[in-house]
């Protein structure tokens, strides 16, 4: 076989990884929308009050956005989000009564909460292959119910501690929302452990081929467990912050808050199918998002518009990011 | 030279069916066994009224999972049906007329089926022409199609005649004429006369559309086709199958399954609101597993599904009438749901090789 | 015998690049009606890609196709087969889910105006179809998941009949059959022939080809280098038009151990229901020892099973004289253990494609590779696949490349060399050589006995009887899930090893009793 290589500019630039291309494309986006909210909207839409508003906003998406974007990472999807946040947001409020120094004891048990969701679903997908997608959903159903169970049986204390309350809703420094700083937290330890940690490198091994993972030695299994038990604790930990944003948890909490992260997690450049996606990509897709929201909601649009102009921009998104191979070659 | 051994026994047809249809069996075993729970706990069950609200509330379900169906034997998932049952819903409550009569109704069911298949439509055309994921491509969608169902229908209202409520939501035996059987019916028409007292209009309806629009297109070329995509794209694509067609046909089904849903719905609700339909999207992908069809295509069917319709809508009436406490309720739903999605998805008990089970 | 026909294909000046491989290069091939053409060559030459053109799978670059002396132009599979142009390709083309009927059938099954199938003269079609070619064995009701592999080639074949086929592609259409069922294809492929229609016939198997043939030509790096009438060539020229060179199959020396060898692998009584029965084995330190026998007689389960991937394996295993249990790979390549398998397929189960080279190299032993903070360690991670490359002496730009870029050869040479970095004193083979180049197959030859050399115990599967025969010291031969005979020393010959692969004892040919 006789190989040439052309070295054309445009070789090169498609040598460039896929996932590199969509951070790009992502971030981009983000500039789009913000120029396009300030020639459009508002001239406030840069305004840095504006912009650390939304963000602030954006971090409770964003929190849970990383745990899904792990578990999308290996070829899974996470759908127990709505009931998993809720159950330890209640859970953790009537704990903590409302009490600064019970903080701790409120966050312990959110991810007590989370670890045991976690395994629940990691188990049965790793060891009883059941897809994820009905795995979770019925995951999510039995949490619904164990929650009314839980707020039904007896007089919950719904009202969060102060100190977290001011967690959720202020800011450091005069700009710096506290929330903010969490999710920088959180996405610090998320991207050491997808991009430095050889768990994470598991992680896009398992996304791209079990098997082969498997046959190099790779405990795809507790690959799977860990990555359900990761998104099961975000999940838990935003729904904490929720509740201290809101002043108290209340029922349904988490329903707007899952198919918005999947599509946070997608525009972000990672594929739906795993193995490949950069988890800066997911910030950008997340402040997308967020920014499409506040966008929309300025200028009062209704809501039927908003939803709709959110569907459109997802396919947008997608076109742009390059599509599936053809079937044939 | 040594020939080697040939297996000469021949597994029986029926045998090899029955082994086949293993799962969908399941489906039909557990709605028998709930059936028999409801009876059991409420004797009065049988009796038409019983019967025909039953049947009434089943009846969105069971379009919402055939529309499921359709896309899942691709190997796809349809997360705009919820959507799609919303838009029309919102679509029929404002188009039916209060002064335009049968033809009016008529006309409003043949648009929204119309309008139903072109969102199918779409949604088959992004995933084939766009080459993208279906999951992420219908939830995308999900969101303009309820969008648009806002936009028809800011709040819940418009306007449904009653007429169209009752001929679907009644018992077949309340549409027919006074006196159709005569005044003092006896034998064979006394016979026909509780029969069709006793049947749900509702039921004859999915008799209807099962042997009109499911059945012909399972039998047929297209519909063959649909299977061989879900089993083996790439296999299908050499064999001469045009997997385009194929793909988008499902789509657009499963767009008019959905509108006959949304129809339904507008039926049993006489009004129009452009959420209602949401839940019943998650609740599809959950009788699709049960009813025994893979997610990952190519096997299984609408039969299973219907079953899996029926039996999730008897697990409410059973907890009411089994008396247990309202608030826990829903967690006993969902320890039913996610037992039975486990046990109809997994395939743990019957693999060996590990490295079979990661497909 | 003059032939004033025109040729029932000829295709000239066909081009094909793939991204930057030249798949054909100004390759001609011409079919005369009512002949058996069989095309041989290496992994790579380009028949597979000349044949999917044929066949519309692909379209070329350039070139022209002419059948039946008019020209033609072939851009769908659905147009090939209007053409009369049947394909049947190694990776079966075949859905799991249908019915044989159905699969037959599939493009075009029997129907009314509605285009609703008749299900009854479907399945009568099909097993009209299958009793004209000798098929009787298969079941039209059955759904192609529940039969087995030889099974589905017969169907495969079945399936490009129905179209009347006048010009049929067999791409390894053998491979899987028992000889038995060789013997009927045969026989539909002659009748084809005698009645003035064509055969392209694609085989490794040299005997089947020189069996059946009446012409051959060879491919070697996208061209045409050779079409003779069968028997006119002999082996030794055919090889050498292969590979363009003298072919001189070195196999490094076999040492003579001064000293019996320790084990440092034994395995007693080894079973997995219901393909492997009582398996015994032993590998000594230093030792290279053969797995043969035809296909599908367990080798493949056999080394699943010492290396943790199978369920339920029942017997018992030592390593270095400790009894240990196996129960997934992880616990095989552990440092315990020291386990390697190199797998059959190396796209699917030895490599992950998209990902890069030095993701790949590093995988089995990244545990092995972090810093104090438990990351990642940049800097060993990048000697690390450093000395991979070099040691193997893989050809690519540079290691962050995904490494479906690389050629199969270098494929293969990542995959080894990945396993070469855990350090392991246990080495599994799968078919290591499969569909690579002779010049790397020499190169990872000297790799294996340096191994065995510098101390590790080789367990060598091979489908190449001159591997078996050439490289290893014992050679064990499965059959029926056993080991059917131990070949040492003077006795590993082709000839025994073919012999015991079909049950026979080599003296007199007398089917043995298992």
């Amino acid at each position: 076989m006789v190989n040439t290589t052309k070295p054309t500019l445009r070789n090169r630039f498609s040598n460039m990884d896929r996932e590199n291309r969509s951070v790009v494309i992502s971030f981009s986006m983000i500039i789009l929308l913000i120029v396009f909210g300030t020639l459009f909207i508002t001239p406030n839409f840069a305004s840095p009050t504006f912009l650390t508003q939304q963000l602030r906003i954006a971090s409770f998406l964003g929190i849970i956005a990383a745990g899904q974007m792990a578990v999308i990472l290996t070829g899974n999807i996470d759908l127990s989000v709505p009931w998993t946040l809720n159950l330890s947001a209640v859970i953790a409020t009537s704990v903590m009564a409302g009490q600064d120094d019970r903080l701790i004891l409120g966050i312990a048990s959110a991810v007590g909460v989370g670890v045991i969701v976690g395994l629940v679903n990691g188990i049965g997908v790793a060891y009883l292959r059941i897809p994820a997608m009905v795995l979770t959903l019925g995951v999510n159903a039995v949490l619904k119910g164990v929650t009314v169970v839980y707020t039904g049986s007896a007089p919950q204390f719904q009202q969060t501690p102060e100190l977290l309350s001011k967690a959720a809703t202020e800011t450091l420094f005069g700009f710096l929302p506290i929330a903010v700083i969490l999710w920088a937290m959180v996405s610090l330890f998320n991207y050491l452990i997808l991009s430095r940690s050889s768990m994470g490198r598991k992680t896009y091994a398992v996304g791209n081929n079990e098997i082969a993972s498997y046959l190099s030695g790779v405990k795809t299994s507790r690959v799977l467990i860990m990555v359900f038990i990761l998104s099961a604790v975000l999940n838990a930990l935003a729904g904490l912050l929720l509740a201290g944003n809101a002043g108290r948890s209340f029922n349904e909490m988490g329903d707007p808050y899952m198919l918005p992260a999947i599509a946070a997690v997608v525009v972000g450049g990672t594929s739906i199918l795993g193995g490949s996606g950069k988890y800066m990509g997911t910030i950008a897709g997340v402040i997308i998002v967020r920014l499409l929201d506040g966008a929309l909601n300025i200028v009062q649009v209704p809501a039927a518009t908003k939803d709709i102009t959110f569907g459109l921009v997802i396919l947008l998104m997608l076109f742009l990011y390059g599509r599936a191979e053809k079937v044939r070659e | 030279m040594m020939a080697r051994l040939q297996t000469t026994w021949r597994m029986p047809d029926l045998w090899r069916y029955t082994l086949r249809h293993f799962r969908v069996g399941i489906a039909f075993v557990i709605l028998f066994v709930l059936l028999g729970i409801t009876v059991s706990l409420n004797p009065r069950f049988f009796t038409p009224a019983v019967l025909t609200s039953t049947s009434n509330q089943s009846m969105t379900l069971v379009f919402a999972g055939m529309a499921q169906t359709t896309v899942v034997i691709t190997g796809g998932i349809d997360l705009s049906v919820g959507p799609l049952i919303s838009m029309s819903n919102s679509l029929a409550s404002t188009l039916f007329s209060e002064t335009g009569g049968a033809f009016n109704m008529i006309v409003v069911v043949v648009v929204v089926l119309v309008v139903a298949s072109l969102a199918g439509l779409v949604n088959g055309l992004i995933v084939v022409y766009g080459r993208l994921q279906p999951i992420i491509v219908t939830l995308a969608t999900a969101s303009i199609y309820s969008g648009i169902a806002l936009f028809l229908r800011p709040q819940p209202g418009g306007f449904v005649p009653d007429v169209y409520g009752d001929l679907l939501t009644r018992r077949v035996g309340q549409l027919l004429p006074e006196g159709l059987f005569g005044e003092q019916p006896a034998g064979i028409a006394a016979f026909f006369e509780s029969l069709f007292n006793f049947i749900p209009a509702s039921f004859i309806l999915l008799i209807v559309v099962l042997l009109v629009v499911w059945i012909p297109f399972r039998r047929s070329q297209l519909g063959m086709w649909v299977y061989a995509v879900g089993s083996h794209a790439g296999a299908a694509y050499m064999s001469g199958v045009n997997v385009k067609l194929a793909r988008i046909s499902a789509y657009v089904l499963s767009g008019l399954f959905a509108g006959m849903g949304g129809l339904f719905l507008t039926a049993q609700t006489l009004s129009g609101d452009a959420s209602n339909g949401e839940v019943f999207t998650l609740q599809s992908i959950a009788i699709v597993v049960l009813g025994g069809t893979s997610l990952f295509g190519g096997s299984g069917g609408v039969a299973g599904t219907i079953a899996g319709a029926f039996a999730l809508r008897l697990i409410p009436t059973i907890l009411f009438f089994a008396r247990v406490n309202p608030l826990q309720q829903p967690l006993w739903e969902g320890a039913v749901i996610l037992l039975a999605v486990a046990a109809g998805a997994s395939r743990i008990f019957t693999v060996r090789r590990w490295l079979d089970m990661m497909r | 015998m003059l032939n004033h026909q025109s040729p029932a294909l000829e295709a000239r000046l066909v081009n094909k690049r793939f991204g930057n491989t030249f798949a054909l290069n100004n390759a001609t091939f011409v079919c005369q009606p009512g002949s058996i053409h069989a095309l041989l060559g290496e992994n790579g030459a380009g028949k597979s890609t000349l044949i999917k053109i044929i066949a519309g799978v692909v379209t070329p670059d350039s070139g022209t196709i002419q059948i039946d002396g008019k020209a033609a132009i072939i851009e769908s599979p659905a147009q090939a087969a209007q053409l009369g142009i049947l394909p049947v390709f190694q990776e079966l083309s075949l859905l799991p889910d249908l019915t044989i009927a159905e699969n037959i059938f599939i493009s075009n099954p029997p129907k009314n105006r509605f285009g609703i199938i008749n299900r009854k003269h479907l399945k009568q079609a099909a097993e009209a179809l299958c009793a004209e070619l000798g098929f009787e064995h298969l079941n039209p009701n059955a759904l192609v998941s529940e039969i087995p592999l030889a099974q589905r080639q017969l169907v495969e074949i079945a399936k490009a009949f129905s179209h009347n086929p006048k010009l049929l592609i067999l791409d390894e259409g053998t491979s899987a059959l028992a000889v038995h069922d060789v013997k009927i294809v045969f026989e539909v492929i002659r009748r084809m022939r005698d009645q003035g229609r064509s055969v392209i016939f694609i085989s490794h198997r040299m005997t089947e080809v020189e069996e059946i043939a009446d012409t051959l030509t060879i491919f070697r790096d996208g061209e045409d280098v050779g079409s003779f009438p069968i028997g006119e060539v002999s082996h030794e020229e055919m090889v050498q038009l292969m590979i363009g060179r003298k072919l001189e199959q070195v196999f490094p020396p076999k040492p003579v151990p001064t000293q019996p060898r320790s084990p440092m692998l034994e395995v007693d009584h080894l079973s997995w229901e219901p393909t492997l029965h009582d398996i015994n084995l032993s590998i000594g330190k230093g030792e290279i020892v053969g797995i043969g026998g035809l296909d599908g007689q367990g080798q493949a389960e056999l080394l699943f099973a010492l290396f943790g991937v199978l369920r339920g394996v029942q017997g018992r295993v030592r390593v270095d004289g400790r009894d240990v249990k196996i129960t997934s790979p992880s616990a095989a390549i552990s440092k315990n253990n020291r386990i390697a398998l190199i797998p059959e397929d190396r796209k699917t189960q030895g490599l992950i494609l998209p990902m890069s080279v030095a993701d790949n190299a590093i995988l089995p032993v990244i545990d092995r590779l972090l810093n104090q903070f438990g990351l990642v360690d940049n800097q060993k991670e990048r000697s690390t696949v450093q000395q991979l490359i070099e040691q193997m002496q893989v050809k690519v730009g540079s290691p962050q490349l995904p490494v479906r870029s690389l050629s199969g050869g270098n494929q293969q040479k990542v995959v080894i060399g990945k396993w070469l970095l855990t350090e392991a004193n246990i080495y599994l083979l799968h078919d290591p050589t499969r569909g690579i180049d002779v010049g790397t197959k020499q190169e990872i030859y000297q790799l294996i006995r340096k191994l065995a050399d510098n101390g590790a115990g080789v367990l060598f599967f091979s489908t190449e009887l001159s591997e078996l025969v050439g490289l290893c010291d014992r050679v064990l031969v499965l059959y029926e899930g056993r080991i059917f005979r131990e070949l040492t020393g003077v006795h590993i010959q082709e000839e025994n090893i073919v012999a015991a692969a079909l049950g026979l004892t080599s003296a007199n040919h007398e089917p043995q009793e298992v």
